[in-house]
């Protein structure tokens, strides 16, 4: 039977927080909110049992107390009283360990699940029907409990009297037209285009028998957009016009990938490479004990339906990529980058079926937040931006990087070896995850509800405990994770060279019911297969046990070169490893048109105050501190530098500095590059930007170009739109040329096509959107250098050329102009600029530092004086400039490859000594007066504030969201 | 001699590397162990020391260090007792120390919970260094400075009990540090960084030598650490910590 115990506070309180999301809906009057936590437990317990458990279980006898009722409703529900549970196969990890630790009072439970219950007084049902999907439950992984339904139940097994039985489904595609093929490809999800089920079709001819349905699951789980990126590895016709259509070039290119991001890696051929492109994370050379891994992922479409399971199963499933790196890498630090649609946007303006932006970015930081905090992994840098193309589309890039001895660097799958699958059980969660990707979204994409998951960290936290202690001490040969696509992928990709025999039934499963196939491309986050021999296994059992880890033996490595699929002893699938890993070869066109440039030009003003200040609040510019707050930043103990620091946790740094093993000095600095905003006038030189962008931050804090290495990750619109794809393809040769010239190699990339919404009839597409993460290895910690000016008096330089580039920048953006010239990326002076601080940082010449970006020297200056509470006197007739420029446009300018530096009176000769190659000018003075003082070229004072002026524009943009 | 520091952990538990570490680099021969391990395999009387770690035990499901303390009081209630008798000393930190009051070792040592750790007065979890006023004369406090930074990183954080525990656990003199601002006043958010009542962070037993703090000092060994350490001259406090509890077995 069923017993229902509400937990609340003694005291009655309110929830603050929720009746203020309500008052955001618009709702008047005056109305409260109470809720309680409330525990489902099905299980054949006494009274003293019951009373047992919530006494010592689920209060805190300090401020809490409970309630208890017989089923889940003793009596109908108030009007104004909702009940809100988990849809049925939802993870619900608050029960898993409920149900454990009732097992550890000795006492048996069938089952657990966790609800809320909230009362309201002051609104009407119709209120609370109209607000309770909107700010207290998602549809896709929850519901608000039916009376007359619940009132039955006696049990919570979900999924009782379904039981699986074995039935073999072929799939008849060997007498289907193209209609036909093209019908089984969209009946069954699977994404695969009408060539593809043309080349499946011969496949099978040759073989003369139809597929089973695991078999066509399989081939579009591995030919899935997502899983092997046929849009880059394709074939493209590609042509660049000029703005007239004009022709300029025209090119055939054969693999994206291999002929700009790969071929820098192979051109540049950097000695610290270890493993680039080839595992789950690029791996390079640390010391000589360790090496690093960094990987970079986006989780973009589950984010847009469901954010908080979306960008927890996101950064869930990065990690897993370090933990099945080599042969298990440690993760040690990691970053986020979100892009979202304005916070501000009434719901009136939201179209039909999208969730507000507000929530969004809300569920996402939680998810994020929850997930790395219990995992204890440091989440030490990032970015959020804004643009209302976001608004369906938001963008959740999760980033991990891990440590790993060199001699586990690498995999050795070996025929005989056993197949493992160890970590959570399997359940239908997820499936058609990998395909799901690689669709546009619309209206009706909610229906897809199994795609949607919700992640569990601990489960993920002692799956890692697991695997490192079995990876010191040698228990396994070949690793990797499960993600999109399940073990499927994962199980595949590991038996590529050898072939496997894979026993479905021999999964362990969440709840019955799941029949072969669902058990074979499945998506239950929290696992991880590894390949290993016979005689390890006791051993292994054991760790596992004590970590209390799922763990089976579910398959063979063979050396015939086939995937072998087996259920209850009935072979349900057999694929050739040759067959599913050559990758059918999309041919696609592209075509670039070339916008016109535009210098367009304001009227000087007699003073900025107003712009300084607008700039500091600009929602891409103002204090997220409370995000990097709300994340565990130093757990490890590895932080060097933190994203924000100085006395008063107010001074922004360039990078994050994290310190992965404690028996060593060295550090890594880790830097991000991102601006969208620039892929609108030229993808080329958005992609150069931020290239630029990632190298400043990590050589701004001490980091040498050829210790620093960058990962790609692409987040597009459909590349089936020619535009867009020339678009991609633009931004692609920017990564080879700048990648290359600057002798900074890719390590590892990942891209996200099909980021497009429909509005009824309308295509929205995100703005192209390339996030560069560079990670550099400084070999002293104390050589690092933070953004906050040290000394009065200390003298300010600016290095680099400002020109009037002024396109996509924050200001015009602040002023809604869409014109001017974009920044451009001058290759040989970046590189100048870049060698040459590095030296003087280098040489101990180097007080502190900081890029220009986003607002130019203007958010530069302020934000090194709010860090360190000191002033600046600023003359732009030093800063080094071309031709004619005017006052904004040194002050607003976004030209790359510039930076701030202070240095002390004395190192003065020493410093410019070190500036040989580059334009460089003596542009003021650290003052003690706090204030920033700007004067124009004519000596006259344009700007003059204090810097508490500057800090109060700079945290208040926020204020109101939280 | 060397005393012996044994550091549980369970599934959740995050900063027991690192803690390891700080006792290690203080002198200590350490074990780190899963609780599963220890009910079954260790003898709590072969350590002097023993440490619960920061983290989220069992993902602080059922309320912060709930499920983890329902299982020492399970398995090792009664050797904990013998330990303490014995005059070992033990330290909790951050979710350590929820779990040290939820067994109800602290404060008073009679495995009844009188005092609790709840949710941060923000309603957010909360990573920031702050501002401590060392109070009591403490085996583990021994020659630190008034005043001494320390990171917080929890979302559970608020002291709460009812006023005569309060007053007790204040006329007794077992708070160990408090909240304070940079002039050593009481000041309210963000120096209060979760709203507990009197400021206190951190809270002993009537002898002083089982040590409850939300602070992490573990995450303060290396100059690094401070968020300010390229401005000023900094002093890692945290080492002081695990230095004193080593030295007080010498």
């Amino acid at each position: 039977m069923i017993w229902r115990v509400d937990v609340f506070p003694k005291q009655k309180e309110f929830c603050p927080k929720i009746f203020s999301q309500i008052k955001d809906l618009g709702l008047e009057g005056s109305f409260q909110v109470y809720s309680k936590k409330a525990y489902l437990i099905d299980a054949d317990f006494k009274l003293q049992d019951i009373e047992k458990i919530a006494n010592e279980l689920l209060i805190d006898p300090v401020i809490e107390e409970y309630s208890l009722t017989k089923g889940i409703f003793e009596k109908a529900p108030a009007q104004n009283q909702i009940l809100i549970a988990y849809n049925a196969g939802v993870c619900d990890s608050v029960a898993l360990s409920l149900e454990k630790a009732i097992g550890d009072l000795s006492l048996n439970v069938k089952s657990a699940r966790i609800a809320k219950f909230y009362e309201f007084e002051g609104l009407s049902q119709d209120q609370i029907n109209y607000l309770a999907p909107k700010l207290l439950f998602n549809p896709l992984i929850e519901h608000i409990m039916d009376y007359n339904k619940a009132k039955n139940i006696n049990t919570l097994d979900e999924f009782a009297g379904s039981d699986y039985k074995f039935e073999l489904v072929n799939v008849d595609i060997l007498n289907a037209d193209d209609d036909n093929l093209v019908e089984i490809s969209n009946n069954g999800c699977l994404s695969l285009s009408l060539d593809e089920m043309k080349i499946i079709q011969n496949y099978f001819k040759c073989l003369n028998r139809n597929p089973t349905d695991c078999e066509l699951e399989t081939m579009a789980t591995l030919w899935s957009e997502h899983c092997a990126h046929k849009t880059f590895r394709g074939i493209i016709e590609y042509e660049e016009r000029d703005q007239n259509n004009g022709l300029i070039k025209k090119e055939t290119i054969d693999n994206l990938l291999k002929s700009t991001v790969f071929k820098a890696t192979k051109d540049i051929d950097s000695p610290y490479c270890v493993s680039v492109f080839a595992d789950n994370s690029g791996v390079v050379e640390f010391d000589d004990k360790n090496n690093i891994c960094f990987k970079v992922e986006t989780h973009n479409h589950p984010s847009s339906l469901e954010p908080y399971g979306g960008a927890s199963t996101g950064i869930g499933g990065v990690i897993r990529d370090i933990l099945g790196t080599g042969c298990g890498a440690k993760p040690f630090g990691s970053i986020d980058v979100f892009c979202f649609a304005p916070w501000d946007i009434s719901h009136e303006d939201l179209p039909k079926g999208l969730l507000h932006p507000k929530r969004v970015m809300k569920g996402v930081i939680k998810g994020v937040r929850d997930y790395g905090n219990r995992m204890g992994i440091p989440t030490v840098a990032g970015a959020v931006l804004f643009d209302r193309r976001f608004l369906g589309n938001p963008l959740v890039y999760c980033g991990t990087l891990g440590i790993l001895p060199k001699e586990k660097s690498f995999k050795y799958p070996k025929p005989g070896n056993l197949v493992i699958l160890c970590g959570a059980k399997t359940g239908r969660d997820g499936i058609h995850g990998a395909t799901f990707s690689s669709k546009e979204l619309d209206e009706h994409t909610v229906n897809l509800t199994s795609a949607v998951q919700v992640g569990n960290p601990i489960e993920e936290k002692k799956l890692t405990e697991a695997i490192l202690r079995a990876r010191d001490k040698d228990l396994f040969n070949a690793i990797t994770d499960c993600g999109a696509g399940g073990i499927c992928s994962a199980i595949t990709e590991l038996g590529e060279e050898c072939g496997v025999k894979v026993d479905l039934d021999k999964v362990p499963l969440k709840y019955r019911g799941l029949s072969y196939t669902e058990v074979w491309i499945s998506e239950s986050q929290e696992r991880m297969v590894f390949f290993t021999d016979q005689s390890n296994l006791k051993e292994l059992k054991e760790i596992f046990k004590e970590e209390d880890v799922e763990i089976s033996v579910v398959g063979k490595v063979t050396d015939n070169k086939k995937l072998v699929l087996c259920y209850e002893g009935n072979k349900v699938g057999e694929l050739d490893m040759d067959f599913i890993f050559n990758l059918p070869r999309l041919d696609k066109k592209a075509v670039w048109i070339e916008r016109a440039e535009n210098n367009q030009k304001l009227e000087e003003k007699d003073n900025y105050d107003d712009d300084f200040k607008q700039m500091l609040s600009a929602p891409n510019v103002a204090c997220k501190d409370w995000v990097l707050r709300e994340y565990d930043h130093e757990v490890q103990a590895g932080s060097v530098t933190k994203a924000i620091h100085g006395i008063d946790n107010e001074a922004v740094n360039d990078a994050a500095i994290l310190r992965p093993d404690f028996k060593s000095d060295k550090c890594v600095a880790i830097g991000l590059g991102i601006n969208p905003f620039y892929s609108d006038f030229d993808p080329y030189w958005m992609a150069a930007s931020a290239i630029d962008e990632a190298l400043r931050n990590v050589v701004a804090t001490g980091g040498r170009l050829d210790k620093t290495f960058i990962l790609d990750n692409f987040s597009w619109g459909s590349p089936q739109n020619e535009l867009v794809l020339g678009a991609l393809v633009r931004a692609s040769k920017a990564c080879y040329d700048f990648s290359t010239y600057f002798g900074v190699p890719f390590i590892s990339g990942k891209d996200s096509l099909y980021n497009e919404y429909m509005v009824g009839d309308k295509h929205i597409s995100i703005p192209g959107t390339l996030l560069i993460s560079a990670m550099s290895i400084i070999p002293n910690w104390r050589k690092v250098i933070t953004s906050s000016f040290k000394n009065s008096g200390n003298l300010i330089y600016i290095i680099g050329k400002t020109k009037p580039e002024l396109g996509g920048s924050e200001y015009f953006r602040s002023l809604n102009l869409d014109q001017g010239l974009v920044p451009k990326v001058d290759k040989e002076q970046a590189l100048a600029n870049f060698t040459n601080l590095s030296s003087a940082i280098d040489k101990g010449l180097v007080a502190s530092c900081h890029d220009l970006s986003e607002g130019g020297l203007s958010v530069a200056i302020s934000e090194m004086c709010i860090g360190s509470k000191k002033g600046a006197n600023i003359f732009l007739a030093e800063a080094p400039q071309e031709g004619n420029i005017l006052d904004y446009e040194i002050l607003f300018s976004e030209s790359p490859s510039r930076f701030l530096v202070e240095i002390t009176k004395d190192n003065k000769d020493a410093f410019e000594g070190e500036l040989a190659k580059v334009n460089f000018g003596l542009i003021g003075c650290v003052s003690g007066d706090r204030r920033v003082v700007v004067h124009n070229k004519n000596s006259k004072v344009i700007a003059n504030l204090e810097i508490d002026v500057l800090r109060e524009s700079w945290k208040k943009t926020f204020k109101k969201f939280r | 001699m060397k005393p012996n520091a044994l550091i549980i952990r369970t599934a959740g538990i995050n900063c027991d590397k690192e803690t390891e570490f700080a006792f290690n680099s203080a002198g200590a021969k350490t074990d780190l162990k899963h609780i599963s391990y220890v009910k079954e395999k260790s003898k709590l009387s072969d350590y002097q020391i023993i440490c619960i770690p920061g983290g989220f035990s069992y993902g602080d499901d059922l309320g912060a260090g709930k499920i983890f303390s329902l299982e020492l009081l399970c398995w090792l209630k009664d050797q904990l007792k013998a330990f303490i008798e014995k005059g070992g000393l033990i330290l909790g930190i951050c979710n350590g120390f929820q779990v040290l009051v939820k067994t109800g070792i602290l404060p008073d040592l009679d495995f009844k919970q009188k005092v609790t750790l709840t949710d941060n007065d923000s309603d957010r979890f909360e990573d920031r260094w702050v501002y401590l006023k060392v109070v009591s004369e403490n085996i583990w406090l021994k020659g630190l400075p008034e005043m001494i930074n320390l990171p917080i990183a929890h979302g559970e954080g608020k002291f709460y009990t009812e006023r005569s525990i309060l007053d007790k656990i204040e006329s007794k003199s077992q708070v160990a540090l408090r909240y304070v601002d940079s002039s050593l006043n009481p000041a309210g958010y963000p120096f209060n960084p979760n709203g507990s009542l009197n400021d206190i962070a951190g809270i002993t037993d009537a002898s002083g030598r089982v040590l409850g703090v939300m602070p992490h000092p573990e995450r303060n060994m290396f100059e690094h650490h401070s968020p300010f350490w390229r401005e000023e001259k900094v002093v890692p406090f945290g080492r002081v910590f695990f230095e004193n509890a080593v030295d007080y077995f010498m």
